[in-house]
């Protein structure tokens, strides 16, 4: 029987949420959690599975990378699975890291799945073959099916079809394929044309990816005149967290006065964010929100103003949309207040 | 978040731990920080180590609102 490696993080491992995500690389014999699901669908025996911590993996992602390439170099597998990490993100990073190492270095398949709105699928999606999944662990089961579907297929040397057709995310990797329907490039790219002249809808046979980047705004002349803002996704808010920002998936942002204050302390700030272990940033909220510095700079006359509040949501699990509607309306917000310049801390 | 605000014409730093999906996502200046949980203050430090290096990498990104570039870059740290 062929064999697998399957690659999880700690919360799935059972080892702990937020507070364990500095959980250093391991491998075990045998299954544990998603893989009990893989193996019941999978033509393969998973042998072991590696459990990281997803800090771990995010802040020392070489080291962590290497140890993990160390623990498989004598173990012998047919093929590499990584997650699925549904829209969590730093999981998402995590999977893709790990199965575009293995790929690499081993030269087994190695395939992970996640959501579309994971900015690792974004990451990864040329390198690894990713599954596209569901938002939440509730969709494992399913995801897990596609995904074994397809690792089936590549274990038993059968024919695969396209990106689409097996639901993983397109590579741009074009494949040379005889159509059943004897139809030739000549004939397709004409009645492309004609329909196309004619006003209607046509499929490209080679679509164009676009990446989405801003063009960069003029940078600022005199920082000692201009104002500056403060803006987080770290979800600092007054601990009675007065906008009911949500822990994860946001969709309300809040805004809050600074103009009195030279630091946020603890106890009047916290962090509400649920995708890192909040022990830090409640003790010091300026960990995340780097008010007391700012206090400095403007002292020192090295920046001409602060603008009188700091504006603050939560970046996990919040989708795309979401996030991109939030940031416009705080635009609004900076442009009445002429704003110059802005220092946003992520999470 | 941070492209909204760039799109509006103002000039934007983002500060994170995890630099290459800010470059995925299109930050176009980036300044990195020392972890997820605590990400300008490690708080097995004193508090005057985590205030120097706060300090350090948050005037590196308000040096970085000034810089003239023309692609999307990382701005280096000292500490």
């Amino acid at each position: 029987m062929k064999k697998a490696i399957h690659y999880i993080n700690q919360f799935f491992a059972g080892i702990g949420g937020e507070e364990m995500a500095a959980y250093e690389p391991e491998i075990r014999e045998g299954l544990l959690g998603p893989s009990l699901a893989l193996s019941a669908v999978l033509d393969a025996e998973v042998t072991h599975t590696i459990i990281c911590g997803d800090n771990f993996m995010g802040s020392n992602t070489q080291e962590a990378v290497e140890r993990i390439l160390g623990f498989l170099e004598d173990k012998d597998f047919d093929i590499f699975i990584a997650g699925p990490a549904f829209q969590a993100g730093r999981y998402g990073f995590a999977c893709g890291t790990i199965c575009k190492a293995v790929q690499e270095k081993f030269g087994v398949p190695a395939l992970t799945s996640m959501n579309e709105e994971n900015p690792g699928a974004e990451m990864f999606k040329k390198d690894v073959i990713i599954f596209k999944g569901g938002k939440s662990a509730a969709k494992l089961r399913g995801d897990v099916k596609v995904l074994a579907n397809y690792a089936n297929k590549l274990l038993k040397g059968e024919k695969t079809l396209s990106a689409e057709e097996e639901g993983f995310f397109e590579r741009g990797v074009r494949a040379q394929v005889w159509l059943e329907s004897g139809e030739t490039a000549a004939q397709r790219g004409v009645s492309m044309l004609i329909k196309k002249l004619a006003g209607e809808e046509f499929t490209s046979e080679l679509p164009i990816p676009k990446q989405d980047l801003v063009a960069i705004a003029p940078p600022i002349k005199d920082l000692s005149t201009a104002k500056i803002a403060l803006v987080t996704t770290g979800g600092i808010v007054p601990v009675d967290n007065p906008d009911r920002i949500q822990s994860a998936s946001a969709t309300r942002w809040g805004r809050y006065d600074i103009s009195q204050m030279d630091r946020l302390e603890a106890g009047v700030f916290k962090t509400i964010h649920a995708g890192f272990d909040p022990a830090a940033a409640d003790a010091d909220p300026n960990v995340v929100m780097p008010l007391d510095v700012m206090k400095e700079f403007l002292k020192e006359g090295k920046i001409g103003a602060l603008h009188n509040y700091f504006y603050s949501t939560v970046g996990t699990g919040t989708t795309q949309a979401e996030a991109a509607r939030m940031g416009k309306e705080i635009v609004e917000k900076l442009k009445e207040d002429k704003v110059d310049g802005v220092i946003l801390t992520a999470t | 978040m941070v492209k909204e605000i760039e799109r509006a014409g103002i000039p934007v730093v983002e500060m994170c731990n995890l630099v290459p999906v800010a470059l995925t996502v299109g930050a176009n200046k980036i300044v990195p920080t020392i972890s997820i949980p605590y990400p300008l203050g490690d708080p097995q430090t004193s508090k005057e180590v985590q205030w120097k290096l706060r300090y350090h990498r948050v005037g590196v990104a308000l040096d970085a609102l000034t810089a003239d570039i023309t692609e999307q870059t990382v701005f280096n740290v000292k500490i």
